[in-house]
């Protein structure tokens, strides 16, 4: 039973696969940093010499990373820091403080992390500052080494960097980009964003303070980089224990990057977004299906994963309704086409529900108008319809003007998968005019 | 050691029956038993076996797992879960509609499977300092939450659960679940992505599971955040309705008795509701029929047990369905049947308030006064009116009834002359007669439009329905029909 303590290079399948899961969910699940980010050689040499102008020869710098959620800002920073830190007399010396724009709400907190991060609670102690910039200029004069000459670099990270820009005059920002202006103390800000307008987020005085550095990370693979990127995230490392489950592995990855099915899902996937994040969470669902029975990805694993990132929501809750709430969507969606998608209120789509009944219906019962006020609450609750205006005027509920956010096209979907639709009800829904 | 290990679960669409999993202790083979058709056992290739090697080797859970018909999504659960030092997917968004199961899935499965998590329903919090600190009591003990000041920000959170994962670091996978995660929307903004990339903030093994039946479309901020992973509940189908109602039979009844019972019962409410606990609730107060203990009918006759509880399914539809009526006084009411037949009253019933005489003609004048528009007075109410033309503009915009738009607001005027023509006999206008429309204000049965400063031109709107000013108006016996311009 205690095979694994036997340095064996042959292991059970199902060893085999639980190393296996467990490596690639540390690349999937973002814990750990690849060795090299893929596609951004150009943006990593250019932090990586900004960062080392700071650390070693002591210049202040600022630059912003600017680029779309799940393009890899963060790994980039992390990978570019990383290698910052090797060499040893910079590890000493530099200081990096994390603030994040989710968690630090407020200038005055953020001064606290900052404290906080740099270990001068002590020395801070229980002064009272007149203002931001006395505190952060206190902190940074702690900073200086013994012989007074030079103060250690800090390098100040913005996670977020446009939720700073909504503080109360954008002190924390104002404040440190001064500091890196002038020559106190060598200091580099750097910005994450996701906004690609973020400079227009800040007020004139920051903005001139800032030195307009911004390093764009637009991710420009080609489709074919995109299938190496899959195919190496999917392979095993060198130093996988068990030798031949390794090849077997990685040759059957080799075989499922070629396959037509795969590509082609891939192609759909890369034609929508071409960020790593999405493909992380595709390849993530590719992957729970693998065990030790099964110790190999498929091709239609690969499919049934992007049918499961695919689908539409809202499709599979209107699966789930009862035969009165889907008559009340399409009476809903005969107003808007008769009415253009003028809103609409309760009594209305009551009047087409009850004109359906009067007319076509066979099958569905003739319900109370308190029921079928509760269907419409129902759907209300969903957030399928939303009330149009949020007055304080007291309006009845039966004539308060609603909106209806589904699109016709997925109602006419929804249709067609709905379990034991009646056809009267079909039909009505595909007829022209109520 | 067997190798190539199989447990059974039912993934086929004809075994929707329980599954009851029994692992046996110190041995490595589990198999999950599913009753097929003809009850043979069924071995499919699950996912949940790669837990079974993500433990320990040699150690083996004992875990009943009784979930019924939710095979698919649970082994979709499962295999997201994650045992030991494996790390998992930060943020899992799961949603479905009402009472498909998703917190008695993920409840169950976390339990039998020992992960540790906690788990917080996001109605009970009015404050974040609640939600904290139930995350840090269930997760980390009970003195851990003393460490958070008196209104923590979520700074603070992030600082303390840092601060307890360096005393007590994850072996496993911790988890947060945050149900009714759709208010998590109204808290603080800053609240839902912060969540969402909870495990990149604490640098901790952590996944946080939110279970919602909004879908995630709603959810996302404006300028986007961490997407979760997505796993839908679908919903029960009839058969796996019954299936589940069955289950809870009465032991004085028997099995094919009571499934031709819920069978009615889902053939009545099935087109108007499907959620489970409405279901159960209408079973479990028509369960106390004393018609099956009727004499004349024989268990078999199931036209004649159709036709004794038809008329109650559809009084319970009309009553305990729109919660006019509460189970207990249901359950009364049909104890009273037998002596006397009346009829149940619910709370709409109490809404017949008795006016007295000028107040209801005060309400039908207002009611006229909304509903009919403002130049077809004269035709109403003057002896001698002459012709009204109706002019192109009339003839373009004939369809739409004021009673589908609603009422309008009319100026007091208006409502006075209207009033005076309407009632019968000579009325001074005294101030009783105005302070019946103030209290009639105060009843809601009229509303002020317009501030409360203008006093000399005050204009209202009426709040009552057709329905009940025809109640009211026959009351006095005044034809209300004659003079509504919807029904010329």
């Amino acid at each position: 039973m205690s095979k694994r303590k036997v340095k064996e290079t042959h292991m059970p399948v199902g060893e085999c696969i639980s190393q296996v899961q467990m490596i690639l969910r540390e690349r999937f699940c973002h814990q750990r940093l690849p060795e090299k980010p893929v596609g951004m050689e150009s943006q990593h040499k250019h932090l990586l010499e900004l960062l080392r102008r700071t650390a070693v020869h002591g210049e202040s710098n600022s630059v912003l990373i600017v680029g779309p959620r799940g393009s890899g800002k963060t790994m980039l920073l992390n990978c570019v820091l990383r290698e910052l830190l090797e060499v040893k007399d910079v590890n000493k010396n530099v200081l990096p403080v994390h603030l994040n724009g989710l968690l630090q709400t407020d200038d005055r907190i953020a001064l606290k992390e900052i404290t906080r991060q740099l270990n001068l609670e002590n020395v801070v102690g229980d002064k009272v500052f007149g203002s931001f910039a006395e505190n952060l200029a206190f902190l940074l004069e702690a900073l200086k080494k013994g012989d007074r000459s030079s103060s250690r670099p800090v390098l100040f990270i913005l996670d977020e960097f446009d939720l700073f820009a909504h503080h109360k005059n954008q002190t924390l920002l104002y404040n440190l980009l001064d500091v890196s202006q002038s020559a106190q103390a060598p200091v580099a800000v750097i910005g994450l964003t996701c906004r690609l307008d973020v400079l227009e987020l800040l007020e004139k005085r920051v903005k001139s303070r800032f030195s307009h550095r911004q390093i764009h990370l637009l991710s420009s693979l080609s489709f074919i980089q995109y299938l190496d990127n899959v195919r190496s995230q999917l392979s095993l490392p060198q130093d996988f224990p068990d030798t031949k489950f390794y090849d077997e592995w990685n040759d059957s990855i080799k075989t499922l990057c070629e396959d037509q099915l795969v590509v082609d899902v891939l192609q759909s996937h890369y034609n929508s977004s071409k960020d790593f994040r999405s493909l992380q969470l595709l390849l993530m669902l590719a992957l729970s299906r693998v065990s030790a029975s099964k110790p190999a990805i498929k091709p239609t694993d690969l499919l049934e994963a992007s049918r499961v990132c695919m689908v539409d929501s809202k499709a599979n809750i209107l699966h789930g309704l009862s035969i009165l709430e889907l008559c009340l969507i399409i009476a809903m969606k005969h107003l808007n086409d008769i009415y253009e998608g003028e809103p609409f209120n309760f009594q209305m789509v009551h009047n087409e529900f009850k004109k359906f009944l009067q007319r076509k219906s066979h099958s569905i019962h003739n319900f109370d108008k308190p029921v079928v006020i509760k269907a419409f609450e129902h759907l209300q609750q969903l957030e399928l319809i939303k009330s149009m205006d949020s007055s304080t005027a007291k309006i009845q509920k039966e004539y308060q003007l609603m909106k209806l956010l589904l699109d016709h096209s997925q109602i006419m979907e929804a249709l067609q998968k709905y379990p034991q639709c009646p056809t009267d009800v079909k039909q009505w829904a595909m007829s022209a005019f109520g | 050691m067997q190798e190539g290990i199989q447990c059974s679960c039912c993934e086929s669409e004809q075994c929707l029956s329980v599954i009851r999993g029994i692992h046996s202790d110190d041995s490595v083979e589990k198999t999950f038993l599913g009753n097929g058709r003809n009850g043979d056992k069924h071995t499919c290739i699950c996912p949940i076996e790669t837990l079974v090697w993500t433990n320990d080797y040699t150690l083996v859970q004992r875990a009943r797992c009784n979930i019924d018909c939710h095979c698919l999504s649970m082994c979709h659960c499962l295999s997201m879960l994650s045992c030991s030092k494996q790390c998992s997917y930060p943020s899992i968004f799961i949603y479905g509609h009402r009472a498909t199961g998703k917190s008695h899935v993920i409840h169950t499965l976390l339990k039998e499977l020992e992960l540790p998590y906690a788990t917080v329903s996001c109605v009970e919090c009015v404050s974040v300092g609640l939600l904290f600190e139930q995350v840090l009591l269930s997760l980390f003990g009970s003195d851990s939450a003393s460490l958070l000041s008196r209104n923590p920000s979520l700074s603070d959170f992030v600082r303390v659960y840092k601060q307890l994962c360096v005393q007590a670091s994850a072996k496993q996978t911790r988890y947060i679940v945050l149900d009714r995660a759709e208010l998590l929307r109204d808290m603080e903004a800053n609240l839902l992505p912060a969540f969402l990339r909870l495990q990149e903030l604490v640098e901790d093994n952590v996944t946080v599971i939110l279970l919602s039946e909004i879908v995630w479309d709603k959810f996302r901020p404006n300028t986007g955040c961490f997407e979760p992973l997505l796993l839908h509940f679908p919903d029960y189908s009839k058969g796996e309705l019954q299936q589940i109602l069955s289950e809870d039979s009465h032991p004085s009844y028997s099995p094919e008795l009571y499934s031709a019972f819920i069978n009615i019962l889902l053939g009545v409410f099935y087109s108007v509701c499907r959620d489970l606990r409405e279901l159960s609730l209408r079973l479990s107060m028509l369960k106390f029929q004393p018609l099956f203990s009727l004499p004349s009918v024989k268990e078999s006759d199931t036209h004649k047990l159709w036709r004794n509880i038809e008329p109650h399914l559809k009084k319970a539809m009309q009553t305990v369905y729109l919660r006019e009526v509460s189970s207990v006084q249901w359950e009364q009411q049909l104890k009273m049947e037998e002596k006397e037949a009346g009829a149940v009253r619910g709370l709409s019933a109490h809404a017949h308030v008795e006016l007295p005489y000028y107040s209801k003609f005060l309400l039908i004048a207002a009611y006229l006064a909304s509903y009919n528009p403002a130049r077809t007075d004269k035709r109403f109410f003057l002896k001698h009116h002459g012709k009204i033309k109706k002019t192109n503009f009339l003839k373009k915009h004939e369809k739409t009834s004021n009673h589908l738009l609603g009422p309008k607001p009319f100026p007091l005027d208006r409502l006075l002359a209207i009033f005076y023509s309407v009632v019968d006999s000579r009325v001074a206008p005294t101030a009783s007669v105005f302070c019946q429309i103030s209290s009639l204000v105060t009843l809601q049965l009229l509303n002020q439009v317009g501030h409360d400063d203008q006093l000399d031109a005050p204009k209202y709107k009426c709040a009552v329905s057709l329905d009940f000013i025809l109640a009211i108006s026959r009351t006095v016996s005044f034809d209300m029909v004659k003079y509504l311009y919807d029904f010329l």
